[in-house]
Order: C-alpha cells, then structure tokens, then sequence
C-alpha cells in the first residue's frame, strides 16, 4: 500500500508514467547520442502532439465511460474536407479552418447521435462503423489521392516553431490541455462528465441530463480530432486520406496508460499527457536505436498491459484499503454504541 | 415418506453490523413440501443461500440424509442434490430450451460432439412431464414466464435433485400459470422429492405445504403442520416484534395537500394507485418488497416511464418529465440502493453532496470551490457524517455514513416533498436515529416527506399516516390515532387480508 499512497494522500495518475517517461529518457541519453540533444526532444514534442491532441477528447469519452473509435478517420477526413475545398478554389485560411473543424464537429455529433438517440448498445461498435464511414468518404472525396498546395497560414501548426524552438502544435497541446483540465475539474460540466461516467444512475436520479452530456464529449472529441487534423496537414504538408491509421489505438493507449478507466469516471488530463509522452518518447528512443516497426509494436503492447496491470493492482489495494477502513469505522461504532 | 433429506442445525450467519441467521434450524424431509414465511429482512433469503451453498455459515452443522457436510461453493451444494429455483430466473433468453436445462450437463455422443437428438428428445420428455408439449428447440424467450419457470425446475428433475427449493415462484405468474405450477410441484412431492416453498402469499402455504415454518428477525420461531394453524396466528408469530423508544417521533399539525397523485399505472408494477400527502407529515409506505412502492415512486420522479396518472403539487398540475423536472418541482427522491443509484463512489463526500446543485454552485463560468467545501462542510457537520476530510471517496465510508452524503445531497436543493426510499436499511442503530431525526427536523421545516420502508416498527415509529401496497395496489390507509395502526393491522394488509377493525 505504501507504494501507491504518500502520506496518506493517493499519488496522482500522471505519476507513475511521467517516471517511465523520466527513467526512458535517462537510459536513452546514455546509450544513444542523439536522444539528449534540443532537436530531437522537439522532435518528440512535434510528433506527439496529434496523439496528445486526440487523446484528450477520447479522453473525454472515456470518462464517461465511452469510446470514440473514429477519431483518427475523423481526422483525416477534416484535413481532407479542407484539401477539396483548396481544389476547388477556396484560399480563404480562416473559412478552411472553420470547414476543418465544422467536419470534425458534425463527425462528433453523428457519433452522438448514434448512441443517445438512435439508442445503439455500445459506442464501441457505433464508432467503428463510423470509423469505416469517415475513411471511406476521405478516400472517396479525395479520389483517394493526397492534396498538396496549403499556405503556410494553415500548415504553421505542423511545422513551425515558436521562439525558434518550441513546435507550435506542441504549444497549442498545452493550451487545450490547460482549457479542457479547467473545464473538467473546476466547471460544473466537468463534474458531470466525472459523475455520468462515475454511475450513470445517481447522475441521472441527482438531476444531470445524461444524454446532454454523452453528446458534448463526443462533439468534443470529434473536434479535438480535427483539430489534430490539422495539425498533421503541416507536418506531411498535404491531406492525405491514407494518413494516421493507428491513430484511435494511440489515443485509447495513451488515456489507458494514464491511468483512465474504460469503466469511466476515473481518468486525468495530466495522466494523459503524460501517457501520450511516454507512447511519443518509446516511439522515437525506438527510431533511433534502430528498431523497426514490429519490434515497436511489442514493445507499445507491452507497456499498455503492463499500464493496465499496475491500475489492477493499484485498485485492488485502494478496494482492500477501503474494507478495511470501513470495517474499522464499523468497530468504532461498536465501541461507542455496546 | 417424511424422511429427513437436509438438516440445518443451529445455523448462525454473521455480515458486518448485521446478524442475518441467527442460530436457526430447519429440517426437509423426502416427500414433503415446507413452506417457509417471514417479514422482509426477516432471513428467508440466507437461509436458502445457505442451503445452496452460496453463503458459508459462521456457525453450525448441514446434514445431508444424516451425514455432516460443508458447502464451499454452489456445485457442491448441487452435487448433493440440493437445487433452487430463484425468484430472478437463471435462464439464458437466447438459448433453446434444451441448451438451458443441460447447461454444464452437456451429452456427447461417441464422436465427443454434443448429441442433440438424445438431449432434445429428454428436455421434450421431461417438459412433457410438466404438461408443456413444447419444441425443446424453441428459444426460451419465446416462452411466458411460467414455462421458464417450468424449464429451471425441469433442472432439477434432470439431475435428479433430492431438495427443489422455489423462492417465491408465483411472484410474476397468473393465477392459471400458478395453478399449473402447484399440481407440478404437487408430482415432485408424489416422487418423494423435499421442497422448500418460500412466499409471500399465505394463501398458497395453505394450499400447497404440509409444513409451515415461520422466521422473525433472522431467528426460527415456530414450525407447525399447515393444517392446525390460522392465517391470523401466523402473521402473530411472524410480527411481534418489540417497540421501543428508538423513534424520535414528534408530533407536529400537519398543514395543506402538497402533493396528490391520481390514478397513478404501469402495467405489471402498480395499477389505479391515488394519494395524497401533506405538509409536516410522514406518509409513510408499507408493504412487502415487491409490492410496487418503489417503482411508484420512480414514476411519479420521471426515473422510469409510467402509462398513466396525474400529479398535483401545490393543488397545481404537473408535467414531471425526466428526474431533471422533479427536481424544479422541488421533489427530493432519496434512491433505495445508495451504491447503485445514489452515490458515485469513485468521487469524494464533497462531489456527492453538491452533485445535485451543481448549476448553483457556479461563480461566472467556473465553479466556486469555496461555496462546495463551505456546503460539503455544513453538510457533514449538520449530518454528522463521521469522516477525516470531506475529500475522502464515497465508496470508502461505512454504509451509514453513505446513507447520510445520500440524504446531504439533497439538503441544499429547496425541495419541498421528500422521499426516502428505504433510508434506513443496512445501517447501524445510531446511524438509523440520526436520520430519524433529520426527518422530524425536516418535518417541522414544514416539509412533506414520504418514507418507504418495510421494517414495521419504523413505520409505525415515524409516520403520522400509513399507506399499505400490495401487489401494485393501495390496500388501506391508517392514521396514527386509529385504531388499527399497529403491526398485526398493517401486517394484514400487506399479505393481502383486511383490517381487523374495519373502519366505519
């Protein structure tokens, strides 16, 4: 038990992989040369930032208890949406970026849709027709072939860097990051997401509208997908339809190794940047010792397991705590009241 | 014939705070139906949970046919011979009758490939035993509740069980499926086979059992053939209950009609159910579990549908929507099952209580985190929910302490009508006096509150009125001051007799 609780306070969930990601980070500096140097961390932060981007809205979902599988389509699909309108003549950076992230919002609200009104079972499998549906219709507006040809008013995200060093899109994760934590700990929508999520039941007997809330995460998590969209339009300077395939397995995995239950209602937004750092940093400490792509995946799919392993027993030792404590508060009664 | 099959001797059942079975015995014999009845809490349930090995007693000895036994778990309990038919079905809805009955029983044939045609031919032969010449291949979905009664107990005639125990089994049944089920279970008593008849329905122990066992407050009080016993005689044995002056009842004048609810249905929970209640009273609902008052009451918050009915508040006509619209119609509605509906556990004491005014609780766009401790705070103070900090997780505290962030809940919303559905149950008796009290204090505020509960004495101890449900119905209703408010009276009404003194 002292291993999860210090001083009687219970560790935050962005702990423990904040130190998988500090203890990587100190066995790559001394057995590779080019892991401590200032290119290559901005390099992770630059790579990270659209899985961060994504996780944070699936990050979202999750908490309710939810699952969002369409967001790396979602993505695409925004960029893509941009890219034919491009085609077609539309230059206007700002109308772009509104019709990016309007795709992202109507993606989200289908989602929403599916599961509140039309009442399917599980977004699990509402999502992964979806997931289907977006790619599908990417693949289908573009004719399948990437769109180059965006200025660079649009493409900034992907690739430049603030104060010469700092990847924009990096610093927009930290701004949404802040945004969304704000909105999720100190609003009272934030409390509900936590509580829907918590026990769908008492939110909805304490007055809460359910469904309300169901809809705004996964609104929300559509746009956070566009918005990572975006973001990969700068850094391959085209929409591509074929692009980030992996990318709803990434985000579930960074919320998972961030301690975010799939049950819901347990999950933090630093957990999850945390996790989304550890996945960027396992990925590029990989690159450059030489792996190729199946050893990563083993190595990936290692860590969630072990990421999920740790919260079974974190849980099992916070449940055995709470017997305890309540069987001690029993006892105390007892002695008060023979 | 009447040859002891299983023994319970001296059987003690102990769970934190709660003593479920306390030294209690009971015998089955070969050939023999027993009928087992008691109030709600008052047992029956451990009891069976013992005999199927579900629970591990605490203290004294199972005897199968004489020989001294333990049950570690269910399979050997089954093992033994000995079989139930629960109240909530175990039947898999999307599977055929047959894959049902030989569920973990499976027949192969010599190839080692399950052999239907030898298993449908017996599920066909023992289903037409039971009267039901039904396609063995049929989906047990497509049957009514009775047939998939009939199919759990075709279980047990399959494994050849010495002891059937049915538990409630006519609860969801129509008279003629009953009347089928009790010449069914008429046969296995003809094939020697000892059967334990728990129900509601004094009617049906009279019918159907030899024997009659009645339990009180996890004890056996008396066991006696069915035929030298009076209906009026058992519901004496099984209340009797001593009062005492736990109940911090103060009497206050009641005031106007809050809320009046007419001719309230759902099909299969409650039917043509009419109220009133008032201002500074505690209207209390008895009846058994099962009786409709909780789905009643979750009808008239919006929780659950409901097919028809008014509500009047404040003499007003209602259009209550969704939990959301009850609660602007200043509706309080204190869940039966705290873990289940009332509490999200995974989130601190102070979470809970300023769930339910959340909106309120916003400076600008934020949450004021002040006013949420200052509120968390009071409450725990007002309540005296016994906890370190107020950042402690819900799930962490003691049942009673749960029951009183439930009640906190709803004291910083401005209701005016209460509803506490079974707020006592499963706490300690200091935790039980201190929610008494928040309901008298309630009550001299002026409110209305509205209290469910089947522990008897609570309702008498408290209410200032009584309403008896039963089956979906409104039986009577009974004033503090008449005479027929006491537990024999209440009692009566809840298994389905009148009052003694009928009122003029």
């Amino acid at each position: 038990m002292s291993l999860f609780k210090t001083g009687g306070r219970k560790m935050p969930e962005f702990v423990g992989p904040l130190m998988a990601v500090l203890a990587l980070a100190f066995i790559l500096s001394v057995t590779t040369e080019r892991f401590l140097s200032l290119p290559n961390i901005m390099n992770i932060l630059r790579q990270t930032a659209i899985n961060a981007l994504i996780a944070l809205g699936m990050l979202m979902v999750m908490l309710t208890g939810g699952i969002d599988l369409s967001v790396g389509s979602t993505a695409v699909l925004s960029g893509c949406v941009m890219g034919v309108l491009l085609k077609n003549g539309v230059t206007n950076e700002i109308l772009l970026i509104l019709a990016g992230l309007g795709t992202g919002i109507l993606a989200g609200t289908l989602n929403a849709l599916l599961y509140t009104r039309l009442e399917l079972p599980h977004p699990f499998v509402s999502t992964m027709g979806t997931r289907m549906m977006y790619r599908g219709l990417a693949l289908f507006i573009t004719g399948a072939a990437p769109i180059a040809g965006f200025s660079t008013g649009i493409l900034f995200l992907g690739y430049r860097n603030l104060f010469k060093v700092i990847p924009s899109g990096f610093v927009l994760v930290i701004i949404l990051y802040t945004a969304i934590n704000v909105m999720l700990t100190r609003t009272a929508l934030g409390r509900k997401i936590y509580s829907v999520g918590g026990n769908r039941e008492a939110a909805r007997l304490s007055g809460i509208n359910v469904k309300w809330v169901l809809n705004y995460t996964y609104i929300m998590s559509g746009l956070m997908s566009s918005i990572a969209g975006i973001v990969l339009l700068g850094r391959i300077s085209s929409a591509s339809p074929i692009a980030s395939e992996t990318a709803d397995m990434d985000a579930i995995a960074s919320c998972v190794v961030g301690g975010t239950s799939f049950l819901g209602g347990k999950g933090t937004v630093a957990g999850t940047l945390a996790g989304a750092m550890l996945i960027g940093v396992i990925n590029n400490g990989l690159d450059l010792l030489g792996a190729q792509t199946d050893s990563k995946y083993i190595v990936i799919g290692s860590v969630i397991i072990c990421a999920v392993f740790l919260d079974v027993v974190r849980n099992k030792t916070e449940e055995k705590g709470r017997r305890l404590a309540q069987a001690r508060s029993m006892s105390e009664r007892d002695n008060e009241n023979p | 014939m009447g040859e002891a099959v299983v023994e319970l001797k001296n059987i003690t059942k102990i769970f934190p705070g709660v003593t479920a079975l306390d030294s209690m015995s009971i015998t089955l014999e070969s050939g023999r139906i027993h009928g087992l009845i008691g109030e709600n809490g008052a047992g029956k349930s451990t009891l069976i949970k013992v005999l199927t090995g579900v629970y591990i007693p605490d203290k004294g000895d199972i005897y199968v046919k004489d020989r001294r036994v333990k049950f570690s778990n269910p399979l050997e309990a089954k093992r033994m011979g000995i079989t139930c038919v629960y109240q909530e079905l175990n039947i898999a809805k999307d599977l055929s009758v047959t894959d049902n009955l030989f569920m973990g029983e499976y027949v192969k044939n010599k190839l080692g490939f399950l052999d239907y045609k030898f298993m449908n031919a017996k599920a066909a032969e023992i289903m037409g035993d039971m009267g039901q010449n039904i396609d063995p291949s049929k989906y047990c979905g497509q049957l009514g509740m009775g047939q998939q009664q009939l199919v759990e107990i075709g279980k047990s005639i399959l494994t050849d069980a010495k002891v059937v125990i049915l538990d409630e089994p006519t609860s969801s049944l129509g008279s003629k499926e009953a009347a089928a089920l009790f010449s069914i279970v008429r046969k296995l008593k003809d094939k020697g086979k000892a059967i334990l008849f728990v129900s509601h329905k004094l009617e049906e122990i009279f019918e159907l059992c030899d024997v009659v066992t009645v339990m009180r407050d996890s004890k056996h009080i008396v066991t006696l053939p069915s035929s030298e016993v009076t209906k009026d005689r058992l519901i004496s044995y099984m209340v009797g209950r001593t009062l005492n002056n736990l109940f911090p009842k103060e009497r206050v004048e009641p005031g106007g009609t809050a809320l009046e609810v007419k001719n309230f249905s759902c099909a299969g929970a409650y039917k043509g159910v009419s109220f009133t209640a008032k201002y500074s009273e505690i209207l209390g609902f008895a009846g058994l579990v099962g009786a409709g008052r909780t789905e009643l009451f979750r009808g008239l918050f919006a929780a659950d549908r409901r097919d028809g009915g008014e509500v009047f508040i404040d003499d007003r006509k209602r259009d209550i929507r969704n939990p959301a619209g009850a609660i602007k119609n200043k509706i309080a509605f204190l869940t039966e099952d705290r873990k289940l509906q009332g509490l999200v556990l995974s989130e601190s004491i102070m979470r809970n209580i300023c769930l339910v005014n959340l909106d309120a609780l916003k400076k600008g766009f934020l949450l004021d985190r002040k006013r949420m401790v200052k509120q968390a705070e009071d409450c725990a103070a007002r309540l005296k929910i016994k906890t370190d900090s107020i950042y402690k997780l819900a799930g962490e505290l003691s049942g009673g302490n749960q029951q009183k962030v439930v009640i906190g809940k709803w004291m910083n919303v401005d209701a005016n009508i209460y509803i506490f559905d079974e707020p006592t149950r499963g706490i300690d008796v200091g935790a039980k006096i201190e929610v008494y009290n928040i309901m008298t204090s309630l009550v001299k505020q002026g409110k209305c509150v509205i209290m469910i509960s089947s522990e008897l004495p609570e309702i008498l101890g408290m209410s200032d009125r009584v309403i008896v449900m039963r089956g979906g119905r409104i039986m009577a209703e009974v004033e503090r001051s008449g005479v027929n408010f006491n537990q024999e009276d209440i009692m009566r009404a809840a298994w389905g007799g009148s009052l003694q003194n009928e009122p003029i």
